[in-house]
């Protein structure tokens, strides 16, 4: 009999045509999918293409997303993004979204991303495609030019650290929070580069959106992927992306008796959490930082500025204005995101608040934009708050859920969205 | 040390050196050469500007955490950096590393050795000589990761393999 398996080993054997797997191996994977953005992509792969003088492997299999140097501010940036867009018409690329979006939102917005695949992707927070249950990560230039080529790379079978969550999370508690929480336990590197599969009834009750930002922070956790296993809300989502592809969701699941490193959290205890300078595992409870006054409330990137998170930063802000000298700003990350939000009214509770809407990209959070004020203190509903990071050196950047940053704009200093909620 | 044996100079550095530290956001826009010289620019002011090829970088825990950006290992490349010694690496960094021609050696007691220090070492094995003679143990790594990184990296592999084909 076979050995029991975990999701992340069925994932792995799927990819390399074997039954099963075992913890340690390292073996060569076909790529489902493979997807790079205007700053890792074409600027780099052309010119060592052009160098090899090889063809791509299979353009079907190629997703570009143009979202890191738009909307062009500079001469360097149009280059950049000029480079992009001649190379997709070169190759024939069928798959490219051009400023729509950041790339990790944009990808299973369109259903590239599905269960049972094995996908890279030339960004860190690649790992957000788990949430579909498929094994996706992130990998460099260089890496990306060999998988362009071949279509295949390597992967050392990893371990499986379960988060298992039961329970079910407060109102005004987010799966940013849960992420923020385990970094703050686990550190940037807890993960150790193996697989993190997030369970237990509080995972099961979110949505799909909130579920991507779980397995998106993997990456600050040091996992090389972030799992979910599919189920009937994964479906849903799928079936409106306009998959219709069958999914055997039975057979994507962790075997029960697999080995795995299991940690369990209660979802019912967590209270917001928030990670001060310089560090996404500097975390502690919200009430840690009740003193901290805020100038800049910032709600963006694949991380934080979903539908799902521009919903909870509306709904602390409906029919108020944030603090005077506090600049909010959204930029919300997708076209789709934004205009189903302006639907229904949620963009025009944040204008009316005093946001700043910005561009559906990848903006200040990969501080290549220039947007946060030097000096400045900052709640941010993103990823990452190293030193700098948001592309102003002295700035103090806390990291948050999107209810904690509308609060904290609110009254001009860090805020428990609890007490601001009605 | 017996003479003869290629020595490297250590450079230190703390804990949690992120990708940011190595190859600031405000210069991915531009080449590497102007990457290079903002490397570590707030931990080591000093370090671009006097590091030497064949050095050595010796830090503290989770070097290279952060983005999937290569300009982070191939900065440390184009200032000749050898190798980065540390008792762990962040995953993503680690076979970016390997992918532009820098040798990562994970040692548990890296922290040991001193600032301005000379070393040898020997990948292949996983060990450092330390300048007074004592020795490090390093975690083995996959030869054919240590293959491409003598080659110089993933680029010079498909190269082979890709003109081999041609033929």
């Amino acid at each position: 009999m076979a050995a029991p398996q975990t999701l992340a080993q069925k994932l792995i054997a799927k990819a390399c045509g074997r039954a099963e797997v075992a913890v340690g191996e390292i073996v060569t994977c076909d790529v489902d999918l493979a997807m790079f953005h205007d700053s890792s992509g074409p600027r780099r792969l052309k010119p060592m293409l052009e160098a090899l003088g090889g063809p791509l492997w299979d353009t079907s299999k190629i997703v570009l997303v143009i979202d890191h140097y738009v909307p062009e501010a500079d001469d360097e940036s149009r280059r950049i993004v000029r480079i992009a867009r001649e190379w997709a018409t070169e190759q024939r690329l069928p798959n490219v979204y051009d400023s729509v979006g950041i790339c990790h939102v944009v990808l299973p917005e369109h259903g590239h991303v599905r269960p049972g695949m094995f996908c890279v992707g030339g960004d860190s927070h690649s790992p957000t495609g788990g949430a579909f249950g498929a094994y996706m990560f992130g990998i460099g230039s260089t890496e990306m030019l060999g998988v362009a080529v071949s279509g295949q790379i390597w992967a050392s079978v990893p371990e499986t650290l379960r988060m298992h969550w039961r329970g079910r999370l407060a109102r005004g508690v987010t799966a940013k929070d849960m992420m923020l929480h385990m970094i703050g336990r686990f550190g940037m590197n807890g993960g150790r580069y193996q697989a993190v599969e997030f369970c237990g009834a509080a995972v099961t009750a979110l949505s799909m959106q909130e579920r991507m930002t779980l397995s998106n922070m993997s990456a600050e956790m040091g996992a090389q992927t972030g799992l979910i296993a599919p189920d009937a809300v994964t479906l849903d989502y799928l079936r409106a992306a306009g998959v219709t592809d069958e999914t055997d969701i039975a057979h994507w699941q962790s075997d029960p008796d697999a080995q795995a490193e299991t940690h369990d959290f209660d979802a019912g205890a967590l209270a917001p959490q928030v990670a001060a300078p310089h560090s996404p595992a500097n975390t502690r409870d919200v009430d840690a930082f009740g003193d901290v006054a805020v100038q800049v409330a910032y709600i963006g990137a694949c991380t934080g500025a979903k539908l799902d998170d521009l919903r909870a930063a509306a709904s602390v802000l409906e029919h108020r204005r944030v603090a005077r000298g506090v600049q909010l700003m959204v930029a919300p990350a997708s076209v789709h995101d934004r205009e189903a939000a302006r639907r229904e009214g949620v963009m025009s509770i944040l204008e009316d608040a005093g946001a700043q809407v910005l561009g559906t990209s990848c903006g200040a959070c990969s501080g290549y934009g220039g947007q946060i004020p030097e000096g400045s203190t900052v709640i941010s509903s993103t990823a990452r708050n190293f030193k700098g990071r948001m592309g102003a050196e002295t700035a103090q950047v806390y990291l948050g859920s999107p209810f904690t940053v509308a609060a904290s704009a609110l009254r001009g200093r860090i805020t428990d969205p609890r007490e601001v909620m009605a | 040390m017996s003479e003869g044996i290629e020595t490297h100079r250590v450079w230190r550095v703390g804990a949690d050196i992120d990708t940011d530290a190595l190859a600031p956001g405000a210069y991915m826009k531009f080449g590497i050469d102007e990457i290079a010289r903002h490397c570590l620019q707030r931990q080591r002011p000093e370090f671009a500007a006097n590091v030497r090829p064949g050095d050595v970088i010796v830090a503290g825990p989770n070097f290279g955490i952060g983005s999937s950006r290569e300009q982070a290992p191939a900065a440390l490349v184009r200032l000749g950096v050898r190798a980065v010694i540390a008792p762990a690496f962040s995953g993503l960094f680690f076979r970016n590393a390997f992918n532009v021609g820098l040798v990562l050696l994970t040692c548990a007691e890296a922290e040991a050795m001193e600032e301005g220090e000379r070393i040898a070492i020997d990948p292949l094995h996983g060990r450092i000589t330390r300048a007074g003679g004592a020795t490090l143990v390093c975690e083995p790594l996959p030869s054919f990761l240590l293959d491409m990184a003598e080659a110089g990296g993933l680029f010079n592999l498909l190269k082979q393999r890709y003109s081999v084909k041609e033929r």
